[in-house]
């Protein structure tokens, strides 16, 4: 019974998983991280999906750099500003406190010194807002631990050899990353499978297990 | 063999300098001279352009297009000259991504060209003979100082956009750099802050093709009843392969012979890609002024946007309000995408709104002047998204 109604719960939160006009979970709780009206940098941008968001429901004045082709030219033609870039090299020719916020959705694990990265994300930005997944999350924890192979989730379907992904971090990994880079930490939340975040009090061993993805808000020390 | 056509008359080319044909004239007496670069005043001077469209009644939907180095004010429509299409067909008209149907399109001819702007080819009013060699040494700065001249003179205080590619982008960018305010939005494509060390050379090759022409006649061929088509000619065939490139050549040509089964043994045009460049080089020459050709050439090689800013490019755009669009192509060597990518650099170090796409093709510089789908969707999503910042209506 007990079990029946934990379904129930979570199907409507699957419901939930997409908010207002449709846009992904993750990226309403980046966009309500946000000050209306800021100067925004979203590093990674993809085909313009938090841009659009961000320019729509908090009027910001938001500029992207995007590593793939494609993703540059959809946000181009679609009146973004947006740049084919390289989050890895080409953040260093920004100069200081450009920007109100730095985001870094998803796309922390792709890249080649995360470390460098969120250290100019501060640097350029008075604040940086950073999501990934988590990979201290259980089904994670379980198929590396007793099934013994690199997991693979619907969050992160690659297989090893094709991963885009190579520096993968926990929750807990990622708050070592912030305190070796002198980031205090003004807001994290803990997201559930289905998009939810989870219960705000919760301890971070807690977080660490059933978060699959995390964000967090940054700002420098 | 491809013979040169003869030799047409003189007067018709000279006069085309001074009484363009289809194109509406802005004449600036000796109260209003030019300033240029070289630290001479042209005057008087007149500046032939061509409009598509129609001005709104706030004066701000006007678009500066300006043309690259051979090209001229005949942007679309049939060429009074060569009776061929204009340059930027696919770019230009009603329903096109620079929609004549919303925006009030101007093409002026540059200063030092041939088509109707003052240049070598125009009469000298103080000798009543073609200027010549006389011609004062123009830049970018100063084609750029003539259009807003023009600008002043048809009462547009504001350009919604101005647009151009290769020497056309040079001048949006000398537009946004020095007549920032007076810029909306900026679309700088296959260009450069400063012209390479490479291409420099190149058009040296030209220049010194033009001059060992003995019909050049230290630039006095109009004068003489001369025309150094020859030289003039190889200068545009060697330009030519630069604006292509080694794929789309081979994929157009690759060693296709002409009109034969095999290799003639002679040094007649046995291959296909050789035909087709003596075609360029001659269809070039009747239409182009030998002396303006190393006018603008060197108007090019001059071109230094940093070096008016203590080296540092960023300075031209400190504080940039102007929103800009730059695009770059693949298989572009004249303009690689490294030129572009720095024109990015600068404008983001100077916290301007910026907007770079890179373009996959195989053809070359000459990519902006073509029907290339991913560049026109982008310019055209890049002037809606700042005609909804401007506030213009999407359609009149």
């Amino acid at each position: 019974m007990k079990m029946l109604s934990r379904v129930k719960r979570d199907l409507t939160m699957t419901e939930s998983a997409r908010g207002s006009g449709g846009s992904r979970v993750d990226l309403v709780l980046i966009a309500e991280m946000v000050a209306p009206g800021a100067r925004v940098l979203d590093v990674g941008c993809g085909d313009g999906e938090l841009l659009r968001l961000l320019s729509e429901t908090r009027g910001v004045d938001g500029r992207g750099i995007e590593l793939s082709r494609e993703g540059v030219n959809e946000c181009v033609a679609k009146g973004l500003a947006v740049i084919q870039g390289d989050a890895d090299t080409d953040l260093a020719d920004y100069p200081d406190d450009a920007f109100d916020y730095v985001i870094l959705s998803q796309t922390l694990q792709a890249t080649r010194h995360p470390r460098v990265v969120l250290e100019h994300m501060l640097r350029i930005g008075r604040h940086a807002i950073v999501s990934f997944p988590n990979f201290g999350h259980w089904k994670i924890r379980l198929q590396v631990g007793l099934g013994g192979h690199m997991p693979t989730t619907d969050n992160l379907p690659y297989a090893w050899w094709d991963t885009p992904n190579i520096h993968f971090c926990s929750i807990k990994d990622f708050r070592l990353l912030c305190q070796a880079s002198d980031a205090r930490m003004e807001k994290a939340v803990a997201l559930n499978a289905w998009g939810t975040p989870l219960r705000f009090n919760a301890p971070w061993w807690f977080w660490n297990l059933f978060g699959e993805q995390a964000v967090f808000l940054l700002s420098r020390l | 063999m491809v013979e040169l056509s003869a030799a047409r008359d003189v007067p018709a080319r000279h006069s085309e300098a001074d009484s363009p044909r289809d194109s509406l004239i802005a004449r600036f007496g000796a109260d209003r001279p030019l300033k240029l670069d070289a630290g001479v005043s042209l005057s008087p001077f007149q500046i032939a352009y061509r409009t598509y469209g129609a001005l709104n009644s706030e004066r701000s939907n006007a678009v500066l297009v300006c043309h690259a180095l051979t090209g001229d004010h005949h942007v679309v429509g049939t060429h009074p000259v060569t009776g061929k299409s204009g340059w930027w067909e696919t770019m230009v008209g009603p329903g096109k991504p620079i929609d004549t149907e919303r925006y009030f399109v101007i093409c002026p001819n540059v200063v030092g060209a041939c088509m109707g702007t003052t240049g070598p080819a125009s009469t000298n009013p103080k000798t009543g003979k073609p200027w010549g060699l006389d011609f004062p040494v123009i830049t970018i700065r100063d084609m750029v100082r003539a259009q807003a001249m023009l600008l002043d003179e048809l009462k547009i205080e504001t350009l919604f956009a101005v647009a151009g590619g290769s020497m056309g982008g040079m001048q949006v960018l000398q537009w946004a750099a020095s007549y920032p305010r007076r810029v909306f939005a900026a679309l700088p494509l296959a260009s450069s802050t400063r012209h390479s060390a490479q291409n420099i050379a190149f058009h040296e090759v030209g220049r010194q093709a033009v001059m060992a022409d003995p019909e050049w006649r230290q630039g006095r061929y109009l004068v003489e009843g001369a025309n150094p088509k020859r030289g003039l000619a190889v200068a545009r065939m060697g330009a030519h392969i630069t604006y292509l490139s080694d794929a789309a050549l081979h994929r157009k040509f690759g060693r296709k012979f002409q009109d034969r089964e095999n290799v003639t043994f002679s040094f007649d045009a046995d291959f296909e890609v050789e035909s087709y460049l003596r075609h360029q080089g001659i269809t070039f020459v009747d239409r182009f002024d030998a002396n303006s050709y190393l006018y603008l050439t060197r108007a090019m090689d001059y071109f230094d946007l940093a070096a008016d800013y203590d080296g540092v490019v960023a300075g031209a755009f400190k504080g940039a309000e102007t929103r800009f669009c730059v695009v770059s192509f693949t298989s572009d060597w004249l303009f690689p995408t490294s030129d572009s990518r720095a024109i990015v650099h600068a404008l983001n170090a100077g916290g301007a709104r910026v907007s770079f796409a890179e373009i996959v093709t195989d053809k070359g510089h000459d990519a902006f002047l073509l029907d290339e789908p991913e560049l026109l969707a982008i310019v055209r999503g890049f002037l809606d998204g700042a005609a909804r910042a401007r506030g213009l209506s999407a359609r009149r």
